[in-house]
């Protein structure tokens, strides 16, 4: 099965660039991304630029609109994501909580859906 | 052939007993846990039917899983859902398609497999207590939804939702992985747990809540059957056994609360006591004890306490300590301040109390006030109890706890 981890975070929570801290994290996501590509796992996976380059677009009556900013103002915000192949969910919760912001952020973890 | 009344009860009997190990059978061979429950309240349709028109089959059990197998072919092919899933499933039911007389077909046991489904992480609580109920208890969606106070529809939206989450999240039918088994047995046990405390708070005539303690017992049984070297499965059978075998003291003729010091004895159920006991002993024998053994090990020395003044409290005490060293929640110092009070001095009991009085939410806790004015009152400290006391029932929930409390309150010299 697919499973895609979201991967949910403040963006000001957590280890920031220019701090100590910063340097172990990323080397944490790139680890992260050997293990599962290693394991015959990653099938996909980015990280995203920051929220504030976020453009939001809807069409209703033929009418294109695009609005600046995110599709919801949260709090947390999806920030990246993974698509792993594991044989359960139980795989994959274990790999999401794996994932560094698990331990500042969340990660959601939804089956893709396969049309067949 | 079986009048039908005989049918009915033949029937229900098997839903009781072997509704889990059924059921388990088949979601482990189509893995599709609502299409296994669907199919085999269909073939419970059909029993009634048959059974009452031919009579019993030689192995009821058998002829429903078969039964129950063709009415999921039946299912899949009404669906039309032509994935590859389906037909595979389908295939696999074909060349499965055995006679329902057939005696000879055994049927594997998945229900440890089913009860670790049914209480997976990735379910919120209160399903995981309900498809427990339903899945391995075999009690009725009515039945469940009456236990927990809720409407049937309600009920029923809850169980499909769940199972719907089970079949689309990609849950697996499976024992836990080795790394999970430990943190998900624990989930099992306290979804059991819950369901006895869940039935131990009923109030008198709220019949269906109280038969979840005889359902948390029987599905505590199934565990350690399932689970033979688990100290904890014991561990929570005893406390279970043990604490239900002070049921019918615990209220008076009208209803009224009993407090242990005022329980008859000799009503206490001794075969409930000699089992729980001996689980008890089975349980501790692997170290550390657990939380549920170390509370069956204080209930049990309570149980087998002639009287309340010969009740061995340093040994409660010093039981206490332990579990609070391991499990430090505040509550479990307001049952402690009580044993200290017997085993040592009523004045020790309220330091003990007084050291977490400002934790938690304590102060608004009923059993906190309520034990406070009980060892103030024994120390004659009357107008102080008087107004733990008026705490402690303005925080009870229950009537009859509220009125034994009133009873207290009212033996108090406030003058």
């Amino acid at each position: 099965m697919q499973f895609m981890c979201l991967i949910y975070n403040a963006e000001d929570n957590g280890p920031q660039p220019g701090t100590e801290e910063f340097g172990p994290y990323m080397q944490g996501y790139m680890d992260f991304t050997e293990e599962v590509r290693e394991a015959g796992k990653l099938l996909g996976g980015e990280a995203l630029q920051s929220v504030s380059t976020a453009t939001t677009v809807s069409v209703r009556g033929g009418k294109t609109e695009v609005v600046d900013g995110p599709f919801a103002e949260t709090k947390e915000q999806l920030g990246g994501f993974y698509i792993l192949d594991c044989k359960d969910l139980d795989e994959a919760l274990a790999y999401a909580a794996k994932i560094p912001d698990a331990a500042y952020g969340r990660v959601e973890v939804r089956p893709v859906m396969i049309f067949d | 052939m079986l009048p039908p009344v005989q049918t009915q009860s033949l029937v229900a009997r098997l839903i009781r007993e072997d509704w889990g190990r059924i059921l388990s059978s088949l979601v482990a061979s189509t893995g599709d846990f609502a299409l296994a429950e669907d199919s085999l309240q269909d073939a419970v349709v059909s029993a009634l039917e048959v059974w009452s028109k031919d009579g019993a089959p030689r192995n009821p059990d058998a002829w429903l899983i078969t039964v129950a197998r063709r009415k999921a072919l039946d299912r899949i092919r009404r669906s039309q859902v032509a994935d590859r899933k389906s037909s595979e499933l389908a295939l696999w039911l074909e060349q499965h398609h055995s006679d329902p007389e057939d005696r000879e077909m055994t049927i594997p046991d998945h229900r440890l497999e089913l009860i670790f489904t049914c209480c997976h992480p990735a379910l919120e609580e209160k399903s995981r207590v309900a498809l427990t109920l339903r899945a391995l208890g075999g009690l009725s969606t009515e039945e469940i939804a009456n236990a927990f106070l809720d409407k049937p529809a309600a009920m029923a939206a809850r169980l499909t939702r769940a199972k719907h989450k089970l079949g689309a999240a990609g849950v697996a039918f499976k024992l836990p992985d080795p790394q999970d088994i430990a943190e998900r047995t624990d989930t099992v046990l306290s979804v059991v747990y819950l369901i006895f405390t869940e039935g131990c708070h009923a109030t008198n005539g709220e019949m269906m809540r109280e038969n979840l303690v005889q359902e948390a017992i029987r599905l505590g049984r199934i565990l350690t059957s399932l689970l033979p070297d688990h100290a904890e499965a014991k561990g929570l059978l005893a406390l279970m056994l043990l604490s239900d075998s002070r049921r019918l003291t615990r209220r008076g003729d009208s209803g009224e609360f009993v407090p242990l010091e005022a329980q008859n004895r000799a009503r206490w159920d001794q075969a409930r006591i000699s089992e729980g006991v001996a689980l008890t002993e089975a349980a501790l024998r692997h170290a550390p004890a657990g939380r549920y053994g170390l509370q069956a090990a204080i209930s049990a020395v309570h149980a087998q306490a002639k009287s309340f003044k010969e009740t061995d409290w340093p040994q409660i005490v010093a039981l206490y300590d332990v579990l609070y060293g391991r499990f430090p929640n505040p509550i479990l110092r307001i049952n402690q301040a009580l044993a200290l009070s017997y085993a040592n001095s009523p004045e020790a009991g309220l330091r003990l109390l007084a050291s977490v009085e400002g934790e938690g939410k304590l102060a608004s806790y009923q059993p906190f006030h309520a034990c406070r004015a009980d060892l103030l009152a024994r120390l004659g400290r009357h107008l102080e109890a008087a107004e733990s006391y008026r705490a402690a029932i303005a925080l009870s929930r229950a009537p009859e706890e509220a009125s034994f409390l009133e009873t207290r309150l009212s033996a108090l010299r406030l003058n």
